[in-house]
């Protein structure tokens, strides 16, 4: 590095080309660090973890004419015929699954309300003993429900029936919010007046509808009620499989319940890893826009400072000429245009971070969009830096190259 | 003397054809990006029913107990209980009324068809639905007004289901098994999208619309499921038309400013009465948005796509002052040129001009190359699995607007550069040339 005296000095006389190359990477800068950030967060929803074994999990569906057929009777025989699957380690239907993108949801509170909605609004999961199992939820305290406490559920009675359930399973993210100091086993809860007891605690499944704050921990908030469900509540039935054997499984399940059922039809069909790469296609989509964005934009920024430095390197062929044949080295005038672009990049990154800074403030403001973390703006100033001396580098060479008789030669 | 700096411009463009080119790219991308966003927010949130949305109205009443503690949302429910939407229906005085929800249910081909039985969604709802809506028609009509107040078993169906289950021929009269229930066909809808999908903002907002249309009393007497949300405020009862759970969206037709006020009135008036009944607790909390404000107040245009909209406009500016700073360096690295033109008489004014013409025609070719990514960052668009993807189409109105926004864009870049170069002093440039 030179003292950046001289080149001070000399972008004084070129107050507007200097401004624009300032303006162009302090507006880059801006962009591409809140672009960036918004990308990473994306990422992170699109790996949020489910809390179910995903892997051998596969799903079908039965829709049933006006909810006449496909009680839970029907659903137990439709579950005996899909276990004796080779390759089938557990089945069962359930109500709703994690990223399903639907869901049942009661609100809790410790207090009796009055009003159904006051209190915390959770999903409820609840599909027979078998749940815990096929999905692969652990008990972390307490236990699982007697099997004396599950009935059948129904579309006739299930206005009454599924807000009278008197126990529950709670996620471990609900526990914490609940009784942030206690076990919460043996603890009452209330939905709406009617008391629930929790008999257990569960390790954490994701809710079958996410937040825009994939750190929410609300999002693991989750209520597992002792009920059983059949294909006339468009229960799913779950199949947990050997990886391995699982697509056959799903193949053979979805042509035995098409025979068992030849005047209803499978509205579902599919692993829970599709399922999953379902729910965040928007996410995976906006990523790569923003990602395409943010090159195109480093792009056009590296076209300006191309053009910008090879204009200035030939307004100022005969200084530098006039530099070299005082004994300059190559090197020296490399040297020169590196550390003049690296003054203007330092420069435009300074104001960008005031830019990035305010358009975050304003992002958050007006959309779902937290706060922009410190860290990411050293990260947007090493890539700027690193694309100006990259953009500088060709016009600089050219520069380098100038023999000294070409101070006197034009002059 | 326009053509003559046109025939110049031109020549000072073949002259240095990598910097022109690099300017044209860079100008045309950005122009690209943000047509591409602009036409996606522009898609989606224009008017789907453009000259009668200002008449159409969607009331709301507030039924839910008292809130207890300050976290409850003030705003009334977007969903009427069915207790509320009979009694909105039959006080109300308005031009066209119609209740709905949508429901889902198995189709069951006709007997020697190939098919197998399908899933499809309904909407359940009245006879005003189509009318209000200028809803329009293949073949048949709407059902009648006897055939609402009856609860009669008839059916109109998409045009799409028309073609699966009869391969488009006029259906009128023919039976639909659907949901193990029978329906007399009696319309047959021609293509209908409206977008977005106004009048359910529940379910998918930029979907189809449904596939069965049932009479909404029908719907109700065979006790058709709901498929879209059922919010409950207090315990439900023995069943969903008893019980304190809103389901139901409404929507009125209002055809001037004073009966509209007249029909709030009617929306207070009404939750007074029900307050006084003892069936409302809260004071009466009523909305009534016309079309464009209930899209608006449900914020139906996804977030993601105004945050695109943001940075594809920020990109543009990125690219706009890139354009200023290679046009500077294209003129000034003119200098001997222009300053020979002084001398030999041309004013400053001349030289801003012709300099101006050169920006412009890099701003006209920039928008061509714009136009093409705009069409293929459209195409990127729709290749896109969201529902309102595939609606992503280039319009004239915002083809119109992309040239015209490209050459603004390479006339302002050129603003700036042009002046500076018509700033040169003659005598200086031809001592140093």
């Amino acid at each position: 590095m030179m003292t950046p005296r001289p080149i001070l000095s000399s972008l004084r006389r070129h107050k507007i080309a200097a401004f624009l190359i300032v303006l162009e990477i302090a507006l880059a800068f801006a962009i591409v660090s809140n672009a960036v950030y918004m990308v990473i967060g994306r990422l992170q929803r699109i790996d949020l973890r489910s809390g179910i074994d995903e892997r051998g999990l596969v799903l079908l569906r039965l829709a049933t004419a006006s909810k006449q057929n496909g009680s839970v009777a029907s659903a137990q025989t439709d579950l005996a015929t899909l276990r004796a699957i080779p390759g089938v380690e557990s089945a069962s239907a359930i109500n709703t699954l994690p990223l399903s993108g639907s869901q049942w949801s009661l609100a809790y509170s410790l207090r009796p309300m009055r009003a159904f909605s006051d209190g915390v609004q959770v999903p409820v999961f609840f599909g027979g003993p078998g749940l815990l199992q096929t999905l692969g939820i652990r008990v972390i305290q307490g236990s699982a429900f007697q099997p004396s406490a599950y009935s059948d559920l129904s579309p006739k009675d299930v206005f009454k029936a599924f807000v009278n359930a008197r126990q529950a399973l709670i996620t471990q993210a609900f526990a914490q919010r609940l009784w942030p100091h206690a076990s919460a086993v043996g603890k009452v809860m209330y939905m709406g007046e009617t008391p629930v007891l929790v008999v257990g605690v569960v390790s954490n499944i994701i809710q079958p509808y996410i937040g825009a704050d994939a750190h929410d921990p609300a999002n693991y908030y989750g209520v597992i009620s002792p009920f059983r469900a059949g294909p006339d509540l468009n229960a799913w039935y779950a199949l947990r499989c050997q990886p391995a054997a699982c697509a056959r499984v799903l193949k053979a399940g979805a042509a035995k319940l098409q025979a068992m059922h030849p005047t209803e039809t499978l509205n579902a069909q599919e692993s829970f890893t599709h399922m999953r790469q379902r729910y965040f296609r928007d996410d995976r989509s906006m990523a790569w826009l923003l990602v395409s964005t943010v090159i195109a934009l480093l792009g056009v920024t590296a076209i300006g400072i191309v053009g910008l430095a090879s204009f200035w390197v030939q307004q100022r062929t005969r200084q530098i000429g006039v530099r070299r044949a005082l004994g300059a080295r190559r090197i020296d005038i490399l040297r020169y245009f590196q550390t003049e672009n690296f003054l203007l990049a330092t420069a435009g990154i300074a104001l960008g971070c005031a830019a990035a800074i305010g358009i975050n403030v304003w992002l958050m403001a007006h959309y779902a969009v937290p706060r922009l973390p410190v860290m990411y703006l050293p990260l947007g100033a090493l890539l700027l830096w690193g694309l100006g001396q990259l953009a500088v580098l060709g016009p600089a060479l050219r520069a380098a190259r100038v023999a000294p008789t070409v101070a006197m030669r034009s002059a | 003397m326009f053509t003559y700096y046109l025939r110049l411009a031109l020549r000072a463009l073949r002259n240095s054809p990598v910097l022109t080119a690099l300017m044209v790219l860079a100008l045309a991308v950005g122009i690209g990006a943000s047509m591409t966003m602009l036409t996606v927010l522009h898609v989606l949130s224009g008017d789907p029913l453009p000259g009668r949305s200002a008449h159409l109205y969607y009331p709301q009443v507030d039924p839910r107990p008292l809130a207890r503690g300050s976290d409850g949302n003030p705003e009334p429910p977007g969903l009427l209980t069915y207790i509320d939407a009979e009694n909105l229906l039959h006080q109300g005085k308005a031009a066209r009324a119609a209740l709905m929800y949508q429901g889902g249910d198995v189709v069951q081909p006709p007997s020697g068809s190939a098919l197998h039985p399908f899933v499809v969604n309904s909407r359940l709802t009245g006879r005003d639905f189509f009318s209000m809506f200028e809803v329009p028609f293949r073949y048949g009509a709407p059902w009648s007004a006897a055939d609402d107040a009856g609860a009669a078993h008839v059916a109109v169906i998409s045009q799409k289901l028309d073609r699966k289950l009869f391969g488009g021929a006029d259906s009128v009269g023919r039976m639909l098994d659907f949901g193990g229930h029978s329906f007399r066909i009696v319309g047959v809808l021609a293509h209908w999208r409206p977008v977005p999908r106004f009048y359910d903002v529940d379910s998918s907002r930029y979907g189809e619309v449904e596939d069965v249309f049932i009479p909404f009393n029908t719907a109700r007497a065979l006790n058709l499921g709901v498929e879209g949300s059922t919010n409950c405020y207090g315990r439900p009862g023995k069943d969903l038309d008893t019980s304190p759970c809103g389901f139901i969206q409404m929507w009125v037709q209002l055809d001037s400013r004073p009966a509209a006020a007249a029909y709030r009135r009617f929306l207070a008036d009404y939750s007074a009465q029900q307050h006084a009944a003892g069936r409302f607790q809260r004071p009466p909390n009523v909305r009534l948005d016309d079309l464009m404000q209930w899209l608006a107040y449900n914020h139906v245009v996804p977030e993601d796509v105004r945050m695109q909209a943001w940075l594809a406009l920020g990109f543009l500016l990125v690219c706009v002052v890139n354009t200023v700073g290679l046009l500077l360096a294209k003129f000034l690295r003119r200098s001997g040129e222009i300053g020979v033109r002084r001398a030999l008489g041309a004013s400053r004014r001349a030289i801003f001009a012709q300099l101006l013409i050169e920006a412009g025609m890099i701003g006209a070719a920039g928008a061509l190359l714009g136009l093409l990514l705009t069409w293929l960052g459209l195409w990127a668009v729709r290749q896109q699995p969201s529902d309102y993807a595939r609606l992503a189409h280039l319009q004239p109105a915002m083809l119109v607007a992309t040239l015209l926004l490209a050459l603004l864009a390479s006339l302002v870049a050129g603003l700036l550069p042009a002046w500076r170069a018509s700033r040169i002093a003659p005598a200086l440039q031809i001592k140093s040339a």
